[in-house]
This record gives C-alpha cells, sequence and structure tokens, in this order.
C-alpha cells in the first residue's frame, strides 16, 4: 500500500452504519458553527450578485479611492465602485470558481486513483508510479505551471487549479480502493462473476465515499485560497470580471492610505476558506471517532444483581485473587451497559480456574478487570478485590503496578499484538523485571533467557536476540507466558490463550501451562470459548452468561452441570465422538444484549425449562454441600434430566 | 455432473529466487455431490488451494480442472463459488442483503425472477425473506454466514468451497451452520470441499478426509480410514493434539 500524502483526513476505523453519524457531526458545537457558515457563504454567492451587483457596477467619479464611510462601508475603488458591494458580488465567482476546480480535481483524482483497480497488475503499477511523482511535487509549484501552460485567465486558472489538486486525491482514493478492494466482499462479487468496473461502482466507491467528501470539501477550501492567489498574482481572474484574489491585488497598492480596500476581501477569503475547512474536518472528526453519550456515576450496586458474598466457591486457605461482587460499567445511550454484573468467585493457590460462556457473555472483561486494565470510560466496581490478600481496590496505583508486575501475569489471544514487533524479544522480557525488580540490564537479560528455556523455548540465547515477526506464533505465546515468569507470579490470567493457534502448537502451550502450574504451584485463570480446553487442563470451572457466573463446578463434572446452559454449551461443541447421523444441538435464540437485561434470569429466553419464575425473578448463586455454586431455579431439575425429555420434546431447531 | 479435479496445482508467490510455494503439485478430488474435507494447520496452503480454485490466488503449474475443462476466472457465471471465513467482512457493509444475494445471480437473469431468487434462497437456509431489506449490521454472525452461503448458492454453482466458514463463530452458532451446509448439500447434491482446521467440524461433515501440510497432501481417503486408522505420522500428531482425545 502507498503512503498517504500529509495533511489527507483517512477514516480511523471504517464501521458500517452511516446513516445518523453525518446528522450528530451537526449538534457539535463546531459542526453547527461550520455547517451555518459555509451555507451562508454558499447563499451569498447566489444572492449577493442580484442584491448587490447593480451597486458594485456603478461608476461615481466624484468618490474615487475614498476612505470608509457611511455611504461606502469598506470606501471605493479607482473608479469610485462601492468596494463593500464588489467583495459581495465577488463571493459568487471566487465560490464558483475554487467548486469548479474541485469537480476538476475530484473526477480526475478519482479517475487516477481507480485506475490500478481497473486496468490489472501491470498498467496500474505504471498509473500509481505517475500519481507518486506527481504527489512530490508541491502543489502551488503545479498550479503556478499549470497556469502558465494553460494561460492567462480563469479558464486557464481553474485548470491549473484542479490538475494540480488532482495527484493528491488521486493517492487518496488509490490507497483507500486499495484497502476495500482486498476485503472479504470484494473477493467475494469477483468470484461471483461481478466484473471490476461494478466492483468499482457497487463496491468500492460507496464503501469510500466518506472520506473522499470530506477531503473533498477540505480541499475547496485549499482551491478557494489558491485561487485568490492565483487572482493576487494576476495569473487568475482578469479584468473587468473580478473575484477577491483580484481585488485584495487592487486594494494592496493603495493599502497604506485606506486599508480596508485590501482588508474586506483578505477576511472574506479567510471566513470562506475557514467555512469548508472547518466543516470538512467537524465531519472528519464525527465520522472518525465515535464518542459514547452518557456517563456513568458513583458506584453502583444494584441489589438485584448482587450475588451473596459468602458462598464463593469451595477454596481452601488464603486465595491468591479473591473477587467478590465485580460489576463493569459503560456508559451507554440509554444509561450506563453492564457487561459483567455481580460476579463472585476466587483462586485457590496453584489453582486451575476456566471461565467459559458465548462471545459477550463477560468472560475476557471479567480478567481485564481483575488485572486493572479496564480502562476509562469504564468503571470496576467491586465489593472486594483481593489479590494475595492486598486490597486493589484502594491503595496507589504504583504499589499496584508493582504487585501485578511481578505477581501476575496476562497472556493474551493474539500474542503479536501484545509484542512490540521493533524491540528484541529478550529485551522486552527483561524491561519487566528491570522495572520492578530493580534488575541490572545484564541480570534482566540473564532472567529473560533462563525464562524462555523453561517456557521451552529451543537456543534461548540466539532467540532473545531475535524480533517478534522471527518468532512462529505458538513461540510467541511461549515468549509472553515466560514474559509472565519474569516475576514469580502466582497467577497467570490467559484469555484465550490457544484460539489463534494450531492444533498442535495448542497442545504444547497447554501441556506447557500445565507444568508451569505444577511446578511452581502457580494458579491459572484460564478464559477460553472451548469447553474442551477448559475441561482438560482445569480443576474448576466458571460458565459465565450475560455478565454473570451462572453456574460454578469441577470441571470433570461439566457433562453432569446443574445449569441448563452448562448443558447446552457442553452439547454444541462437536467432539471426535458426535452422532453423524443426527443434527448438532444447537442454543436456540441469541444472548441477550448487555443494554437490555431482562428482570429475570438472562437465560429464560433461550432455556427448554424457563417458567413464569424463571423470567421475573434471577434467580440467585447458591452453592450445594459440595461447594459447586449454580444459579437457576430448575437446577434440581436439570440434575434428574429434565433436560433430556424437554430437548426431546422439542423439535430441533437446525 | 460436476467434479472438480486439481490436478498438480502448484501456487508460487513471488520470483524463483525469493519466492515462497504455497501449494506444491497438489492432486485432489472433489467427486459429484460428495464432501471433501481438508484439514492442515495454518500455512499448510488449505486456503490458498481454495483461492486458486475461484481464480484469486495465480496458478502457476498444473490446473484446476470442473469436468475436465479449466475452471472459468472471468467475469460472468462461475461455476465454483466459495463462502469466506468471516462472515463479518465478506458482507458489504452498504449493501442490503438482498443486493449481496442478488448480486451473484447470474447476469441476464430477468429481474423478476432475480427477487424470487432472493427470497427463496433466503428461505432456503432458514432467513425470513422479509429481512431481505436488512444489512449485514443489523444480523448476527450465524445469520450472516447464512446469507454468504445463501450468495454462493445464488450464483447456482456446481461446486461450493468453504473456507473454514465456522471458525470465526461462537460455539454456540457453528453447529447451526454446520446443521444447514449437510442439509442443503443433502438437498442439493452440490459438490463440496470443506476446509477446516477443526478435525470434529471435518468428521461431522465430510466423507472424504484429505490432510495437508507444507502446501502437500500428506494423506487422503474415506474419513473414518483417515481419522480412525491414520497412516501418516501428522495426520497421527493431529489427531492427539484435538483437546479432549485420548492420549
Amino acid at each position: 500500500m502507498t503512503t498517504m500524502a500529509p495533511g489527507v483526513l483517512v477514516p480511523v476505523a471504517d464501521r458500517p452504519a452511516a446513516r445518523g453519524r453525518w446528522g450528530s457531526v451537526l449538534r457539535t458545537p463546531v459542526g453547527i458553527g461550520a455547517g451555518v457558515l459555509l451555507a451562508a457563504v454558499l447563499v451569498l454567492a447566489v444572492v449577493a450578485p442580484v442584491v448587490w451587483g447593480a451597486q458594485a457596477e456603478a461608476v461615481d467619479t466624484d468618490a474615487i479611492l475614498q476612505g470608509s464611510s457611511a455611504a461606502h462601508l469598506v470606501g471605493t475603488d479607482n473608479l469610485g465602485r462601492d468596494l463593500f458591494a464588489r467583495t459581495m458580488v465577488a463571493t459568487g465567482l471566487s465560490v464558483r470558481l475554487a467548486l469548479t476546480a474541485t469537480v476538476l480535481t475530484v473526477v480526475l483524482g478519482m479517475l487516477l486513483g481507480a485506475a490500478p483497480l481497473l486496468l490489472g497488475r501491470r498498467a496500474g503499477r505504471l498509473v500509481t508510479a505517475g500519481i507518486d511523482i506527481a504527489v512530490a511535487f508541491p502543489g502551488l509549484l503545479l498550479a503556478l505551471f499549470f497556469a502558465i501552460v494553460f494561460g492567462v485567465g480563469a479558464t486557464g486558472a481553474v485548470l491549473a487549479i484542479g490538475v494540480a489538486g488532482a495527484p493528491v486525491f488521486a493517492r487518496l482514493t488509490s490507497t483507500l480502493a486499495a484497502g476495500v478492494a482486498s476485503r472479504d466482499y470484494v473477493l467475494a462479487a469477483r468470484v461471483a462473476g461481478v466484473g471490476r468496473f461494478r466492483v468499482l461502482l457497487r463496491h468500492v466507491f460507496p464503501n469510500i465515499a466518506e472520506p473522499l467528501v470530506v477531503n473533498a470539501t477540505i480541499g475547496a477550501g485549499g482551491a478557494l485560497l489558491a485561487f485568490a492567489g492565483l487572482s493576487f498574482l494576476g495569473l487568475g481572474v482578469q479584468a473587468p470580471d473580478y473575484d477577491w484574489g483580484r481585488l485584495l491585488q487592487d486594494g494592496l497598492s493603495g493599502i497604506y492610505r485606506h486599508p480596508e480596500a485590501a482588508l474586506a476581501p483578505g477576511l472574506a477569503i479567510v471566513v470562506a476558506g475557514l467555512a469548508f475547512n472547518l466543516f470538512g474536518e467537524a465531519v472528519a472528526k464525527g465520522i472518525g471517532l465515535t464518542s459514547a453519550a452518557g456517563v456513568v456515576r458513583g458506584r453502583r450496586a444494584a441489589g438485584a444483581d448482587r450475588q451473596p458474598a459468602t458462598e464463593r466457591g469451595p477454596v481452601a486457605g488464603q486465595p491468591v485473587l479473591d473477587v467478590e461482587d465485580l460489576s463493569v460499567a459503560f456508559p451507554g445511550a440509554g444509561g450506563p451497559v453492564r457487561p459483567v454484573r455481580g460476579v463472585t468467585f476466587s483462586v485457590g493457590r496453584g489453582e486451575a480456574v476456566g471461565v467459559v460462556g458465548e462471545s459477550g457473555s463477560g468472560k475476557s472483561l471479567t480478567a481485564l478487570a481483575v488485572a486493572r486494565l479496564v480502562e476509562a470510560p469504564g468503571e470496576v466496581t467491586a465489593a472486594r478485590l483481593d489479590f494475595r490478600g492486598t486490597d486493589l481496590r484502594t491503595g496507589g496505583e504504583r504499589a499496584h503496578r508493582r504487585l501485578l508486575g511481578t505477581g501476575f501475569a496476562m497472556v493474551f489471544q493474539d500474542p503479536m499484538t501484545s509484542l512490540n514487533p521493533t524491540r528484541r524479544i529478550g529485551h522486552q522480557l527483561a524491561e519487566g523485571a528491570r522495572r520492578h525488580q530493580g534488575l541490572s540490564r545484564a541480570a534482566g537479560l540473564a532472567r529473560a533467557v533462563d525464562r524462555l528455556r523453561s517456557v521451552r523455548v529451543p537456543e534461548p540465547e540466539r532467540r532473545a536476540r531475535q524480533y517478534p515477526h522471527e518468532f512462529s506464533g505458538g513461540m510467541r505465546q511461549r515468549a509472553m507466558i515466560g514474559m509472565g515468569l519474569m516475576g514469580e507470579p502466582a497467577l497467570i490470567v490467559a484469555d484465550e490463550p490457544t484460539t489463534a493457534l494450531d492444533v498442535t502448537v495448542q497442545r504444547s502451550v497447554l501441556d506447557l501451562l500445565a507444568a508451569i502450574r505444577r511446578s511452581d504451584d502457580v494458579a491459572l485463570l484460564l478464559i477460553s470459548h472451548d469447553v474442551a480446553v477448559v475441561r482438560e487442563v482445569c480443576d474448576r470451572v466458571l460458565v459465565m452468561y450475560a455478565g454473570r457466573i451462572v453456574e460454578d463446578l469441577p470441571a470433570d463434572r461439566l457433562a453432569a452441570g446443574r445449569h441448563p446452559y452448562t448443558r447446552a454449551l457442553v452439547a454444541t461443541v462437536p467432539d471426535m465422538a458426535v452422532d453423524l447421523d443426527a443434527p448438532l444441538p444447537v442454543i436456540p435464540g441469541r444472548p441477550v444484549d448487555p443494554s437490555a437485561q431482562p428482570p429475570g434470569c438472562a437465560y429464560a429466553a433461550r432455556c427448554p425449562l424457563a417458567s413464569d419464575r424463571c423470567r421475573a425473578e434471577d434467580p440467585p448463586l447458591a452453592a450445594d454441600a459440595s461447594g459447586s455454586r449454580v444459579a437457576c431455579w430448575h437446577a434440581d431439575e436439570v440434575a434428574d434430566g429434565a433436560l433430556a425429555a424437554a430437548g426431546a420434546a422439542r423439535e430441533e431447531v437446525a | 455432473m460436476s467434479e472438480l479435479v486439481f490436478d498438480d496445482v502448484t501456487v508460487r508467490y513471488g520470483n524463483a529466487r525469493t519466492g515462497h510455494t504455497a501449494v506444491d503439485g497438489v492432486r485432489l478430488v472433489v467427486p459429484d455431490g460428495a464432501v471433501v474435507g481438508l484439514v492442515g494447520e495454518s500455512g499448510s496452503g488449505k486456503s490458498t488451494l481454495a483461492k486458486a480454485a475461484v481464480g484469486l490466488a495465480p496458478v502457476t503449474g498444473g490446473a484446476v480442472l470442473l469436468d475436465g475443462v479449466p475452471v472459468p476466472t472471468r467475469p460472468g457465471r462461475r461455476p465454483v463459488q466459495m463462502v469466506f471465513q468471516d462472515p463479518y467482512s465478506s458482507l458489504d457493509p452498504r449493501m442490503t442483503i438482498g443486493d449481496s444475494i442478488a448480486e451473484a445471480v447470474p447476469r441476464g437473469t430477468p429481474r423478476a425472477q432475480r427477487r424470487a431468487d432472493v427470497l427463496r434462497l433466503l428461505e432456503l437456509v432458514d432467513l425470513d425473506p422479509a429481512r431481505a431489506r436488512a444489512h449485514p449490521a443489523q444480523l448476527s454472525g450465524g445469520q450472516r454466514q447464512r446469507v454468504a452461503v445463501a450468495r454462493a448458492l445464488a450464483a447456482r454453482p456446481d461446486v461450493v468451497i468453504a473456507d473454514e466458514i465456522t471458525s470465526a463463530l461462537d460455539v454456540s452458532i457453528q453447529g447451526t451452520v454446520l446443521n444447514l451446509v449437510r442439509r442443503l448439500q443433502r438437498e442439493l447434491g452440490t459438490s463440496m470441499l470443506f476446509i477446516s482446521h477443526n478435525l470434529a467440524v471435518v468428521r461431522y461433515v465430510a466423507s472424504t478426509i484429505a490432510v495437508m501440510r507444507e502446501g502437500r497432501i500428506v494423506e487422503q481417503g474415506p474419513a473414518e480410514q483417515v481419522l480412525g486408522d491414520p497412516a501418516h505420522e501428522y495426520t497421527r500428531e493431529l489427531l492427539a493434539a484435538v483437546p479432549g482425545a485420548v492420549r
């Protein structure tokens, strides 16, 4: 992909629904101001010649080169014509010429920019190279060059400015288009036999239209200024026609006697230019950024969601991690959204606890909240959040950082994004140890090599000197785990650590985690959507649904869960023994939207056993004699096999 | 009768010296009306092989043949269709799902017929035809993937290639898509190349399984034979690595 020209606005990230965002642009103060200003300029461009046309042409030889007066607001020119009227009337020509040049820029730019997509590889590369060379010249230089080529006068200037702006716009178009052209939906259209030109019109242009429109708007402001410049230099509009640049030039000769004559058109140029630029910027900002409306205030702990504080699952002795009534809230359009609602659990020393659930169940957010990694505007509240006996809710940020930096390891799904691609692996591992444990550079590196060896990275001395891209996916994940082991962690939180890995690599990473746990007595909180992985690695499993723990049970009892959701989740995963003649079991319906939690059990809508009580009252997470916990009014019925009966009675939704 | 044959297909990227061979002399047959499962790890070349079949990757050696003639890759009717991995990126966010499906209907189909096709296909993949005017953003991942399947079928393909179509979906939705694929394949008798890294998923869908590694097919045969009595060391390794597998 080619690099972007400076000063070009590109979308921060593409988001599908555009409607409503243009409207929201106009609700910001800058957006309103710029919008009104732009509308005023455009209206003036149309209306001014009608209103002030006659006055602007009226020659009055008795009032030559006058300063401002009651009769002539900004004075008169050398034929006694009213300069205020002339400045106003000039709006029409100035804006019209600028817009014409911009249209020319946009059309030429889009044609050139789209050419690489239409022409195929070789010819496309030639066009791109041509654009790259043209972009290297400053725009104004190009404009001046073309102004000479096309000849002095308004037409020449329009052509000059229009053509001079084209390369930058072409670059923008080709870069954006190249990004869209490699998307799956464009590939799918090509596979469906849709021709290049239709792909361009249907898929590429609509998806890059927003940044193009924004940049064209800003470009119009630039064209306006460029035009004033050319006219001022005498290369643009010629007498008897006049635009702002022309008026500016006329006024400048007498600037010491009556500066108004030059200042008025100058001011007009600034205001009109600002109107275009600000409007473009406001729209760009509105499109590129999403700002959540509404603010979470204070610490909320809605009673309904609170889970019994006394029952925290079976943990012997002092737990490594002790969490009670943990909630995470984000501001939403209709009040705070709470994707994690009153989660209570603890992890014992050396224990492996798995967290399973569908995406959106709040399992990853729970881990982030524990690691103090939820960023504003997200807000974490908890009745208790103890790590090795230290309350993480109070106390200084620095103390926590030290505690978490040495005693706590976090492993993410994609190790490539959590490693700095520009630094050697060894240095990255050593960094934390040097900061938190005060190791010297050499000692830090030595420990890094040692840790890499402990996570079974072959040739750790050589590997420590390599960059992340020289590591395979599995090796990177080992390096990440090794980084977590630089301190003396009591807890490793692994969020989908093997989801991006192949099965054989996944196997080795899981084995590694198990070995570390055994040898160093490290606790593990393993978050995964894969029930099979969790069942194999963990002692105990927390099943999450809609931001709550719905069941907490020993891993080997997963298939005999007492919550209908646990049963359903386990059943939906095909394993190597699944019946080939029957359809796969599925969970009907979809997970609840965190911003629209029902009053009762969140799973009720999808549950075959749901009763009126389920829909009205959220069941508490209650512990049984063995210490397992379940939040279901029908838990005992599930254990007795009611689910199988209900499932058989219901027609399978395939 | 439509049989897709990869005849000694090689896909090379880059030049002779620094280039990279993604697919190396693959011979694979997708018999008429059968589902062939293709398993392998990332980088094994299975997605490249799929792309080669639909003209998205350059075939530098050998040929992809449909009933003995090279698969056409020019604009126009394409008898080999593909369903992509990620339903969040394979549907144009600006287009209604109805338009996305209609786009794949062969050109020259009358407008009314086209519209009827879209409604029929939506019904076929268990989506309410009234939602034809919905945008992808209004659909869940599983629903989107069903739209993607409908789009592939709209082109009236002889062969459908499914490239990791469930790996971007939640486990709870995976089952719905797999059930749909099995049902459609049985109803329509479409030949299918089903690519996945998940052995359990492939086992459920495919009757024949091919195992790919480093651009080559290392083993292929009937599903129960490949999974039950693997001949190649690598296949045994894959099977042993499945979580929950007996070791």
